[in-house]
C-alpha cells in the first residue's frame, strides 16, 4: 500500500502567522457506500490530481478514516467541500 | 452495463432495468423536492455539515449554498431520466458531460439507499442479500438490496467506460 499522504508542511514559522491567516484544510471522511474507484475519479476530476496522488488519497480515506485533500484559504476550502458534496463525498472544513 | 464505444459511454438496458433506473432517479428527485427534512439521515448524508463542531457556521454556510447544491443534484438525477427511454428496453449513449451527471446521480441514489439499508463498512452485500431472501424472498429489503448492488455494478462499469484522465 502507498505511503501516507504527507500533510501540508508546518514549519516553525507557523508561530508567527496570525491565527486568521493560517491555512485551512478540506477533509474527506470514509463512508461505507462510495466506491473506491469513484472517489479516486472525483479527486482527479475536481482537483486535477494525478491518478497516483488521487489513489493515495483515496487509500488514506479508506484505511485511516479521513484525509486532507486540499489546503488553502478558508473560502476556497469551503468551495472545495461544497463541490465534494455535489459529488456525494463526505467533506468538512477545518483549520490546518 | 456500460462500455466505451466511439468516444461515448454506451449501455443497453432491458425493460426491467429501465423501470428500476427511472424509479430510483425519480425517488432522488422526490427526496430533494418534497421540503427536505434535515433530521432524515439520508438528507444529512447528501448535505453534510461543513463544520461538524460548529453548528452555527454550518448553518450559515448552508444558507448560501444548499439551494444550488440541491438544484445540481436534481439536475443530475434528471440527466438519468432524460437519457433513458420512456419505457421498454433501449440503448443509452452518454457523452462526457452526461456520463459525469450519471455518475453523480447514481452515487446520490446509492448514498440514499445505502443509508436506508444501514450499509456498514463491513457489510457483506451477498450475505446480506442471502439472509434477506431466506427471511422473505418477496420483501422490499430483497428488492432494495438487489437494486443497491446493481447500481454499484452500473457505476463501476460507467467509470471503466470513461476515457482515462491522463
Amino acid at each position: 500500500m502507498a505511503l501516507p499522504q504527507v500533510v501540508p508542511v508546518e514549519t516553525p514559522e507557523i508561530e508567527e502567522v496570525p491565527a486568521g491567516d493560517r491555512p485551512w484544510v478540506t477533509i474527506v471522511w470514509d463512508d461505507p457506500v462510495n466506491l473506491m474507484s469513484y472517489v479516486t475519479w472525483v479527486f482527479q476530476k475536481l482537483f486535477g490530481y494525478s491518478k497516483e496522488k488521487a489513489e493515495r488519497l483515496m487509500m488514506d480515506v479508506h484505511t485511516k478514516g479521513k484525509a486532507v485533500v486540499s489546503t488553502g484559504a478558508r473560502e476556497r476550502m469551503e468551495m472545495d467541500a461544497n463541490q465534494l458534496h455535489g459529488y456525494g463525498l463526505w467533506a468538512t472544513v477545518d483549520r490546518s | 452495463m456500460f462500455r466505451r464505444s466511439g468516444g461515448q459511454c454506451v449501455a443497453t438496458f432491458a425493460h426491467d432495468e429501465v423501470r428500476v433506473l427511472r424509479k430510483v432517479a425519480a425517488e432522488v428527485v422526490g427526496l430533494l423536492t418534497d421540503g427536505m427534512d434535515h433530521t432524515d439521515p439520508v438528507v444529512s448524508r447528501l448535505f453534510p455539515d461543513i463544520y461538524p463542531e460548529r453548528p452555527e457556521d454550518s448553518q450559515e454556510f448552508r444558507l448560501y449554498t444548499e439551494g444550488d447544491l440541491k438544484t445540481s443534484k436534481i439536475d443530475q438525477a434528471g440527466a438519468i431520466l432524460a437519457a433513458l427511454p420512456d419505457e421498454g428496453e433501449g440503448e443509452v449513449r452518454l457523452d462526457g458531460e452526461a456520463a459525469e451527471a450519471w455518475l453523480r446521480a447514481i452515487n446520490d441514489a446509492r448514498l440514499a439507499m445505502g443509508t436506508r439499508l444501514e450499509i456498514q463498512a463491513d457489510t457483506d452485500l451477498g450475505e446480506e442479500l442471502d439472509n434477506a431472501v431466506l427471511e422473505d424472498p418477496g420483501s422490499s429489503r430483497v428488492f432494495q438490496l438487489s437494486v443497491y448492488a446493481y447500481l454499484g455494478y452500473l457505476q463501476e462499469s460507467l467509470l471503466n467506460a470513461l476515457p482515462e484522465i491522463r
